[in-house]
């Protein structure tokens, strides 16, 4: 079992706080991204686990073992760099091997466990050569292989695409899929990235400021954010956020009143998913200022405001709506969230 | 368009390219020029025999070559020795700064300590005394010490010249080594210790022989020190700077070739490691 605790780490710099009490549990073979905007503490954290920093305070456990006072090489985890750091004295075989032979793995396993790395990342035509002879995306493949070839418990990622150039990066994102998929190794992936981490995790941990925000499966942290930061990063266009008024408990959007979840003041925020909107005639539906209409092909992507206050939308592309137009929008009732004006935190809804 | 004009254009391109080239190599010409030049003419006063010193103009043409002058200098009492004990001194310059710098240089590199600039520019203070006010005091100490008089003693005196350089010129070779080559061998089973001798030291060779070199190269150059501090086990440089006053032209001409050849020889030697760029003029 290789599962990981990460157990309240704090870690300051001076007086800035990188980390403030940060806790996550990792299970066995799972893939989880730690999403954030530069400067949310995500790379310490992972850099933390690796041994290559130090905790201010806290534990990490991988099993039953707390790793947080050893030296990296005693942590049984590999690690892929974001500007690979593949070693440019040796040819891509000595690469591979380097953990190996690190462990004084006699000649036949060392061959047979870089051959088989290699294999998956289909690098065997270059095992001869040195790194500079090799693109990007190429040493990329080597650093993969490097890691996986140590059969590691726990294998760090730290933006390891971020380097590559658009095309490559989807590339390779889906041949990592796969390739960790046949692995099954416990993997924490650091991104900033949302669509790398929603598309190859199991579970986020979307970080702030030092914080995890929210930990869910991609699709859960999409619909249900557990704060307006989480809803504003994650996706694009980014969650619409209108501040509404509540009266006995409703909420009017056009015609149709929406329930209010309980115990709420005045007002309220209406965290509304772009494409949670259908088009509908003027008196029922939410009225809809549209300053500009984008038509993208595969939809269309309005941009204007409701109740003086900016959001986008999206509608299918058979609509032909201009811009300066005014249109009404049918909210899709279960796809709100409901956030405190004041914290930013969702608030349950009340269950129909 | 007539077809004057499309050729013209055509031409241009290529004229350009070859021109282009020229220059380089002309500039390749003069830069050669620069160095051979004065090591020929010297070559020439030391292998021309006694006439071909005094002759002018000078024909520029090797005439009357003979290793006599060459012959008689080397065959001198002391030359051969003098010439050992540059030889060891610059070697204990060499491996001290190497040993000394070299972790002085990558704990600049690597670490960040309080007082990290007023530390640097402290090294660098050290070349801020005159030698010349220093001797009288040195020269007391090496006596009281029992180095005076030796090649260790001048050495040690050539290292503290060579040292504050090899610091700073590693810290600058180990800054050129990236840090996450050293966080991946620590994360794949390196002690920090297996760490630099595995990845780091290979990679910064290259900065490491040149750091090597310009050692060498100062101490072997360096005269004041070497005369103030020795009598009788004198340097090749010291040697010949009491020696060669008094002796005739040719004589002087073969003594200085003797002082440009080792250092030649040297940066031959090691100028694989200057050059090289791994996977590039390597192997």
């Amino acid at each position: 079992m290789a599962n990981i605790v990460i157990d309240r780490i704090r870690k300051s710099f001076g007086a800035f706080q990188a980390l403030k009490e940060v806790s996550l549990t990792i299970n066995d073979g799972e893939f989880v991204s730690l999403l954030g905007p530069s400067g949310c503490g995500k790379t310490t954290l992972l850099r933390i686990i690796a041994g290559l920093e130090t905790s201010t305070s806290g534990d990490v456990r991988i099993g039953d073992r707390s790793i947080i006072g050893l030296a990296p090489k005693d942590r049984g985890l590999a690690m892929v760099f974001q500007n690979y750091a593949v070693f440019p004295h040796m040819t891509v075989y000595e690469n591979v091997a380097f953990g190996l032979r690190m462990q004084k793995a006699d000649e036949a396993r060392v061959k047979a466990q870089v051959e088989k790395a290699a294999g998956l990342l289909h690098i065997e035509p270059y095992l001869d050569r040195y790194p500079n002879k090799l693109s990007g995306g190429q040493r990329q493949r080597v650093a993969v292989a490097r890691a996986l070839a140590v059969k590691p418990k726990v294998l760090l990622m730290d933006e390891p695409l971020s380097n590559l150039d658009a095309l490559l990066r989807l590339e390779m994102r889906t041949e990592l899929k796969t390739v960790l998929q046949s692995a099954g190794t416990t993997t924490i992936y650091v991104t900033h990235d949302q669509t790398e981490a929603m598309g190859l995790s199991d579970r986020i941990a979307v970080m702030h400021n030092g914080v995890v925000e929210q930990v869910g499966h991609p699709v859960e942290i999409y619909n249900h954010p557990a704060t307006r930061f989480v809803g504003g990063f994650i996706g694009n266009p980014p969650m619409n956020f209108i501040k509404v008024p509540v009266s006995n408990g409703q909420v009017a959007a056009g015609e149709e009143q929406l329930a209010a979840p309980k115990d709420v003041g005045n007002e309220i925020v209406l965290g509304l998913r772009g494409e949670a909107v259908e088009l509908a005639p003027l008196p029922q539906g939410l009225e809809m200022k549209v300053r500009v209409a984008e038509p993208m092909g595969s939809h269309l992507l309005l941009t204007g405001s409701i109740h003086d206050q900016p959001v986008r939308v999206i509608l299918p592309a058979s609509e032909t709506v201009k811009s300066g137009d005014t249109i009404g929008l049918k909210l899709d009732s279960k796809r709100i969230t409901w956030l405190s004006p004041e914290s930013g935190r969702s608030i349950p809804a009340v269950s129909a | 368009m007539s077809k004057e004009t499309m050729s013209t254009i055509k031409a241009s391109p290529a004229s350009f390219a070859s021109s282009r080239r020229w220059l380089l190599w002309s500039g390749i010409a003069a830069l050669c020029a620069w160095v051979l030049v004065p090591i020929y003419l010297v070559a020439l006063g030391a292998l021309g025999g006694r006439q071909g010193v005094y002759i002018w103009p000078k024909t520029g043409l090797p005439t009357g070559i003979s290793l006599e002058p060459f012959i008689l200098f080397l065959t001198t009492e002391g030359v051969v020795q003098s010439f050992l004990n540059s030889l060891g001194a610059a070697g204990i310059t060499v491996a001290l700064s190497i040993l000394l710098g070299a972790p002085a240089g990558y704990a600049l590199a690597r670490y960040d300590f309080r007082g990290k600039d007023s530390y640097r520019l402290l090294v660098l203070l050290t070349r801020a005394f005159p030698l010349a006010i220093l001797a009288l005091p040195l020269t007391v100490s090496f006596i009281r010490l029992g180095l005076y008089d030796t090649i260790i003693g001048v050495g040690l005196i050539h290292t503290v010249l060579a040292l504050p350089f090899a610091a700073l010129v590693t810290q600058g070779i180990f800054l050129g080594v990236p840090k996450e080559l050293e966080e991946a061998a620590w994360v794949f089973g390196c002690t920090r210790v297996q760490a630099f001798f595995k990845v780091v030291a290979p990679l910064a060779l290259p900065g490491i022989v040149a750091t090597a070199v310009f050692a060498f190269v100062i101490s072997w150059n360096e005269v004041f020190a070497a005369s103030v501090l020795t009598v009788r086990n004198r340097t090749l440089t010291a040697y010949l700077l009491t020696v060669l006053s008094e002796s005739p032209m040719h004589y002087r001409f073969a003594g200085g070739l003797m002082l440009i050849l080792p250092s030649v020889v040297f940066i031959f030697a090691v100028r694989r490691y200057l050059f090289a760029i791994w996977g590039i003029s390597s192997k």
